[in-house]
């Protein structure tokens, strides 16, 4: 029987955009989703063994794709 | 809950007694569409809103024959009880939800709250794959009274019977950006259509996923003017936010005539010639028609 544990959510700021981060580990492994905060669309995950590299490989993937995106 | 279709939203718990309910199919439509397999409800199915609840060619929803076969190969008969549930909210869900409708399913509902809810509830998860057994399935005939195309987008721009809500976020609509962060730029002008109001459509959710209280919901959309006795027509970037707007409306306000403009910002911003709004002042053509 496994289940999402640790869930953890945070909605903070990515270069100046707002972004929503959930973590969750389920059978042993990391999950980190980063949405953009609207409309809620993924820019970027990771899986991984622990939780921080989970959430650092997330937010770097993040802030690249987030760079690429124009604001006019 | 005193919605007016309360049937439509089950909760966690429900979902936890009917997982294995021969009359009930659990399908999960998500945003992201690798999430199902870190972990899911146990007997769910899973829809990609990107390859099976679209017509990528003809831009469309997806085709009746193609419905029918998706439908079947889930196991879904017409007398099914389909349950719908995903990321965010049940954003996509809801796309997929719309599309049920359009076809004539009678008995589809959402779990309120959605993955996040069944995930930070600890409720168990498996990662097997159910094999449904297929099934047959009869679609009706599309049913396009609960959609609205460009022309009749454009009429209702100049008509005071209509109001249109524009369900992305505040920088799309005031044209600071073009799309939401992150994605690709998809339409050659930013803004809004002249008239549309703009009321962000997860705005109608509570922090933990489930939909806000009926009366919340009223006081956010009629505060506004999106009023029952009107004819209202929502959309977004693409027609799938603005499918989760049209439900809340039509189901859980019970208004009479909502649909959903899936053409959406993606087309009228992309039209030649077609009157776009940046200000945040509303009814500027109406006022002038």
């Amino acid at each position: 029987m496994i289940k999402a544990e640790d869930y953890f959510e945070e909605v903070r700021e990515l270069d100046g955009i707002p972004v929503r981060i959930t973590v969750y580990k389920i059978s042993g492994e990391f999950h980190c989703h980063i949405f953009n905060a609207d409309a809620g669309a993924t820019i970027a995950r990771c899986s991984a063994g622990d939780r921080e590299t989970a959430l650092q490989v997330a937010l770097q993937k993040a802030a690249k794709r987030l760079h690429r995106s124009i604001i006019r | 809950m005193n919605y007016a279709r309360p049937e439509m939203l089950v909760s966690t718990e429900w979902v936890d007694q009917h997982q294995f309910d021969p009359h009930v199919v659990i399908v999960e439509v998500d945003v992201d569409t690798q999430a199902y397999e870190e972990g899911h409800i146990p007997g769910s199915l899973a829809w990609n809103w990107q390859k099976e609840l679209c017509d990528t060619v003809r831009r469309d929803v997806i085709g009746k024959a193609e419905l029918e076969k998706l439908l079947g190969d889930s196991g879904i008969s017409n007398d099914t009880t389909i349950v719908l549930y995903g990321d965010n909210n049940n954003w996509f869900a809801a796309w997929a939800l719309w599309q049920l409708k359009m076809y004539g399913h009678q008995d589809v509902r959402f779990m309120n709250g959605g993955r996040k809810k069944w995930l930070a509830e600890g409720r168990v998860l498996t990662k097997e794959v159910r094999k449904p057994e297929p099934a047959t399935y009869k679609a009706a005939d599309r049913d396009e009274s609960i959609r609205s195309y460009l022309n009749e987008v454009q009429q209702a721009m100049r008509s005071n019977d209509y109001v249109m809500v524009d369900v992305r976020s505040n920088d799309e609509y005031t044209g600071k950006i073009l799309s939401p962060a992150g994605l690709a730029e998809t339409c050659q002008r930013g803004g809004h259509i002249p008239g549309a109001i703009n009321i962000p459509w997860a705005q109608a959710c509570n922090e933990d996923g489930t939909f806000k209280s009926r009366e919340e919901l009223e006081t956010l959309y009629q505060s506004k003017g999106i009023a029952p006795d009107k004819n209202v027509i929502a959309y977004c970037r693409i027609g799938e936010r603005s499918s989760h707007t049209w439900f809340v409306l039509k189901y859980l306000l019970g208004y009479d005539t909502v649909t959903n403009y899936d053409g959406s910002w993606t087309e009228w911003g992309n039209l030649v010639g077609a009157p776009v709004e940046k200000e945040l002042a509303p009814n500027a053509v109406k006022q002038m028609a």
